[in-house]
């Protein structure tokens, strides 16, 4: 793997953003108004607090460590939708540049978004509504990387889709991730789904994240386990889509689709 | 005789029961520019394609500087280019910004030295710092050649790099890449629907119908097999025999 390569990319998209307006919204302006929308949704539960404990710091917090995970995914398919509507697939491709190069450089354009969107949500949450995400203390750090990991894995994995099934399958950039909001227990325990859904939420990595923040907001229990289980399946997940991304690239190149995605 | 530059053998690519490239084999010799012609769907761009790793031939063999492009994808790409009238660069980046990537993702050394030098060469200083977008048909044509020669590649594939080009750019065109050829020894396969345009730049014509090469050689060499009175009226035979 070339630094140099990888670099090239993320440079590409830097100059991308340095002159767009709509593309600087999407780090700006969506999250923030996500974060008005369920900040006044949390004061006025906070109404309710004797009957939802913690409700602020629940549903605040939650939203915050969603938008990591929902903007990790989204560095690694905008990235790749942004090549495909510049056209730009068969200059890459044909350039010495590696299928793995390419995943790497969307990952790290995964990592300056959600660096950039938690800036502005934090600061928000702290200005707008006092909120303190830090409540969390040092188990925000682990939290944060298996929800980026969480984000990279539906990412590669949409990409890999958008690469085979062409731009009809664009719409999957914006709604996959959302596929896996019912089942990643994000604002209410895993306890609440019906046995057979637990089960499948179980093996979500993100599930794992969200019930430990709960518990480390709870102050019930240290979320250990809960963290070794998001690590492993993240790993695991990430090691099979990189390796259908993989696949799918080939097959691209044997049917010819790489060429022909945006026309 | 030189060793050749790019070697196919018996390239085959079939998309399910269509077969787009039937059995082609050629040679680029270092310094030759070898004329790709043909009627649309004659299999020209899928080559080219398969030459640039895009697409996976579904047999045959494609060696360039004695290197097999399956196995040595990275060593071949770094000293291969193209630029074609169908393909663009990114269109919200400004020209210069374009030739930066490119520069990097060959991994280029001095990089604005040879930016300057290119945009210098094509004569784009005028609009160097425009936005892609922004460019006319004919500095777009410049951009698509500079980001190629950009990274000095030993072979060039040129997918009509003069379509929809005023005739006064377009000679400007064939003379800096008649200069570049002379001066660098540089080898480039050439496809161009314009037949006097085949004439004045290839060395030698394969010419491919249905995807398999049913004539090579010089261009006089192919105008007297076919008894035409020009490669125009060669081209026209074939593409109504198609």
């Amino acid at each position: 793997m070339k630094i140099h390569r990888i670099y090239a990319l993320v440079a590409r998209h830097l100059y991308l953003y340095r002159r767009s307006l709509p593309r600087m919204m999407e780090i700006f302006y969506w999250p923030f108004l996500d974060l008005v929308i369920w900040g006044f949704i949390t004061v006025y539960l906070m109404k309710f607090q004797g009957q939802i404990p913690g409700a602020v710091t629940f549903f605040l917090g939650a939203l915050i460590l969603w938008d990591v995970l929902f903007r990790a995914q989204q560095g690694i398919t905008i990235s790749f939708l942004e090549e495909i509507w510049a056209r730009n697939l068969m200059n890459l491709f044909a350039s010495p540049l590696k299928p793995s190069e390419f995943l790497a450089a969307t990952m790290v354009m995964s990592v300056l978004k959600v660096s950039a969107v938690s800036v502005v949500m934090v600061a928000c949450a702290g200005l707008f509504y006092s909120y303190n995400i830090f409540v969390i203390g040092m188990w925000l750090v682990p939290f944060i990387l298996n929800l980026v990991m969480t984000g990279w894995i539906i990412g590669v994995l949409t990409t890999a889709l958008i690469m085979r099934f062409g731009q009809e399958a664009e719409v999957l950039a914006w709604s996959m991730v959302f596929m896996f909001q019912p089942i990643s227990c994000v604002f209410y325990p895993m306890e609440v789904l019906p046995g057979w859904l637990q089960a499948i939420a179980w093996v979500n990595p993100a599930a794992h994240v969200f019930e430990g923040m709960r518990a480390v907001l709870n102050a019930s229990a240290e979320p250990i386990a809960h963290l070794a289980w998001a690590t492993g399946l993240n790993l695991l997940f990430l090691g099979i889509v990189i390796a259908a991304f993989h696949w799918t690239f080939e097959l691209c190149r044997e049917r010819g689709l790489l060429v022909r995605i945006g026309e | 005789m030189s060793t050749p530059v790019l070697h196919v053998q018996h390239l085959v690519k079939r998309f399910g029961a269509f077969v787009a490239v039937n059995d082609i084999s050629f040679d680029i010799r270092p310094g030759e520019i070898l004329g790709l012609l043909g009627p649309n769907g004659a299999g020209k761009t899928t080559t080219i394609q398969m030459l640039l790793g895009v697409v996976t031939p579904t047999a045959g063999s494609i060696q360039m500087f004695g290197l097999d492009l399956a196995t040595h994808r990275e060593a071949i790409l770094q000293q291969v280019n193209f630029s074609s009238t169908y393909v663009s660069l990114p269109q919200a980046l400004t020209v210069e910004e374009n030739l930066w990537v490119i520069a990097r993702l060959y991994g280029l050394s001095q990089i604005q030295e040879r930016v300057d030098d290119i945009v210098k060469r094509l004569e784009m200083e005028e609009f160097r710092h425009k936005i892609t977008r922004k460019l006319s048909s004919g500095q777009s044509t410049r951009l698509g050649l500079a980001k190629a020669f950009l990274t000095d590649p030993k072979i060039l594939f040129l997918d009509e790099p003069t379509a929809s080009l005023d005739p006064d750019i377009a000679q400007k065109i064939r003379s800096f890449l008649k200069e570049e050829r002379r001066s660098s020894g540089l080898s480039v396969l050439y496809t161009s629907h314009n037949m006097h345009e085949m004439e004045e730049m290839s060395d030698r014509i394969i010419f491919l119908q249905r995807g398999k090469i049913v004539a090579e050689g010089t261009a006089q060499e192919i105008v007297a097999r076919f008894g035409q009175a020009d490669l125009e009226k060669v081209f026209v035979k074939l593409a109504r025999e198609n």
